[in-house]
């Protein structure tokens, strides 16, 4: 079977993200980004189901700018088959992804979508439930394992501990952190990544209008927390735990 | 405005997170409620008495047991036609189901939201809580879901609303449920506690984690919370993680023990009211945002702070 993946670029994990003086978003420039961590657990899970012989064909796909190409890139040396970039430089919300999404998925058919349960730079943990209501597909979201036979059993991370579903096939799956821990690509894999096929389109090929529905008005920092003390021993945090209310 | 909210239920009761969500609906409009289970009426009854909630619905089927987002969306999308906004929980059944819902009617959900500005401007956290940005949503109808810390609770009694049996029969049979391996603990539910004890990657091992840590909670009548860290090295279960991708908790009291302090995990814990931190590394970044801070083995600390409490 077929499996899409899907890749966005963010800000790297270990960041710590500025907040712009003018309050119009957070400070991009020079500022190193990467695969969003969910999404390399989502190409690795795509790859482990090609080595188990479940999946015979790796698509990976990214909504954005020029340089998504280097996620796509990292995808294919991974062990992606062939990317797809939609390319804009607008900031496309899940909505708008998700239609696109939709759009490839019914030219390519796969048998699964997986995506990233939330992109570490919106956290908006949106854009696969969104593609599973637009394609009529069911949805295992939150994954930390996946079974694939006639039908996919996936067991979610909720709230309460772990829930395990089935779902016909096609599907799509979110992943959580504990699905797999992603590989590094190896520099052959990453030379041989160069020459493997990698389409540009752009939303308009899909007839996906990418206008933003949520206008970003302002964005602030949080508010500080105030600096506190430090106790030299149990004792003196025993009374402080006193002074709250909470030790007796 | 009508706003119609989500009930996060386990069958038998209303869970808390429903009670902020209606604090948080109460500022757009009246508020109507949708319990969807099966054989949920108690639960709807108990939902009526919640204040501010004015109208409750109830769905009963088999498909909508363990609210499986299939079978809740369409049903949800269907009483959205008489209601302006609809308001679930950032739990992970109102993140589960709230977006396939706002793709059913074209409408770009505005997620895990910390105010309620006006009509359709609200504040979000975004960069794992590093921004907070205000955002004015142009789609004629709302999709919300909530951070349940940032809302007071709505009283889960005294209010009087009417109950609505709503007939549903939508199960597009596409997906089913297995099973549920719940973690059963004696101590309070992470989100509503008011005193957590955390640990994490430091402690080492399981036993440690546990040998230290539980009796610590138990006489602080506290939950027991974890890092991401302690959570992959299989000290804690995973509805264990604090952070940016798992629990988001505001409680009186956290205390962080061996946790550095990672961006990730402060964005869910960060709005604690007072925050100890006990860590042998004084550089550690947990203590930039600890009220109170111990530098210090905590093999050594925890117990004999469990001794002296
Ligand atoms: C996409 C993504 C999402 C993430 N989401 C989350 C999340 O939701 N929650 C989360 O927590 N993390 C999350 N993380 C992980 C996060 O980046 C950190 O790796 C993690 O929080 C570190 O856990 P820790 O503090 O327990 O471990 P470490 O960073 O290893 O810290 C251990 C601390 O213990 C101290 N220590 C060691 N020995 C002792 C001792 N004997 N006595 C006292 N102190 C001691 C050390 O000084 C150190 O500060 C996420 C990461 C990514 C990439
Ligand atoms: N621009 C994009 N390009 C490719 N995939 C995306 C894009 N935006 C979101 N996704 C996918 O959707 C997941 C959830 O994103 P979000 O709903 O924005 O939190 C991500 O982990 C990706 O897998």
């Amino acid at each position: 079977m077929k499996v899409l993946v899907a890749v966005k670029r963010v800000i790297d994990f270990n960041v710590k993200p500025r907040v712009k003086m003018d309050g119009s978003g957070v400070d991009l420039a020079n500022v190193k980004m990467s695969m969003n961590p969910f999404d390399e657990i989502a190409v690795e899970e795509a790859i482990r189901l090609k080595e188990k012989g479940v999946a015979t064909e790796i698509v990976a796909v990214s909504i954005g700018p020029a340089k998504a190409q280097e996620t796509l890139r990292t995808a294919l040396a991974m062990g992606a088959d062939r990317a797809i970039l939609v390319q804009t430089d607008e900031e496309v919300e899940p909505l708008a992804v998700a239609k696109i999404l939709a759009k490839i998925a019914e030219e390519e058919q796969p048998q699964m979508v997986i995506l990233g349960k939330q992109a570490i730079d919106d956290d908006n943990n949106a854009t696969g439930q969104m593609l599973a209501a637009l394609l009529g597909w069911p949805q295992g979201t939150f994954a930390s394992k996946i079974e694939i036979a006639d039908v996919a059993t996936v067991t979610r991370e909720v709230d309460g501990g772990l829930e395990t579903v089935k779902l016909n096939l096609p599907a799509v799956v979110t992943t959580d952190l504990r699905l797999n821990e992603p590989r590094y690509a190896s520099l052959p894999n990453i030379m041989k990544a160069k020459s493997k096929p990698l389409v540009a389109k752009s939303p308009g090929d899909y007839g996906v209008e990418v206008a933003r529905r949520l206008e970003t008005l302002k964005v602030v920092e949080p508010v500080k927390r105030q600096a506190g003390i430090t106790v030299g021993s149990v004792d003196d945090l025993v009374g402080k735990l006193k002074g709250l209310g909470i030790a007796k | 405005m009508s706003v119609l909210i989500l009930v996060e239920h386990d069958g038998k009761s209303v869970k808390d997170a429903t009670l902020a969500t209606v604090t948080a609906a109460t500022k757009l409009g009246e508020v109507h409620a949708l319990v969807a289970g099966n054989n949920a009426d108690g639960v709807a009854q108990s939902a009526a008495k919640i204040g501010g909630v004015s109208k409750v619905y109830v769905a009963n089927a088999p498909a909508l047991e363990h609210q499986l987002a299939e079978a809740v969306a369409p049903l949800i999308a269907k009483l959205m036609e008489s209601h302006d906004a609809f308001v679930a929980p950032a739990t992970t059944t109102g993140k589960n189901i709230a977006p396939r819902v706002a793709a059913l009617l074209d409408v770009m959900q505005i997620s895990d939201i910390l105010s309620v500005e006006g009509p359709d401007t609200f504040t979000r956290p975004i960069y794992a809580g590093n921004a907070v940005a205000t955002v004015r949503s142009k789609d004629t109808k709302k999709v919300i879901t909530v951070r349940t810390t940032a809302f007071e609770k709505a009283a889960a009694e005294g209010g009087l609303a009417s109950v609505e049996t709503v007939d549903w029969s939508g199960d597009p049979g596409t997906s089913s449920f297995v099973s549920l391996e719940a973690s059963e603990s004696e101590r309070p539910e992470l989100t509503s506690a008011k005193i957590i004890v955390s640990g994490g990657r430091a402690f080492g091992s399981s036993e440690q984690f546990h040998s230290l840590l539980d009796p610590l909670a138990d006489k602080l009548g506290a939950a027991v919370g974890a890092s991401r860290a302690a959570v992959d090295a299989g000290y804690a279960p995973n509805d264990y993680q604090v952070g940016q991708t798992g629990k988001i908790v505001a409680p009186e009291v956290y205390i962080a023990i061996g946790i550095s302090g990672a961006i990730q995990h402060l964005a869910g814990m960060k709005d604690s009211k007072t925050i100890i931190a006990i860590n042998k590394d004084e550089e550690a970044p947990i203590f930039q945002v600890a009220d109170i801070g111990l530098v210090g083995d905590l093999f050594k600390i925890v117990p004999e702070l469990t001794k002296k409490l």
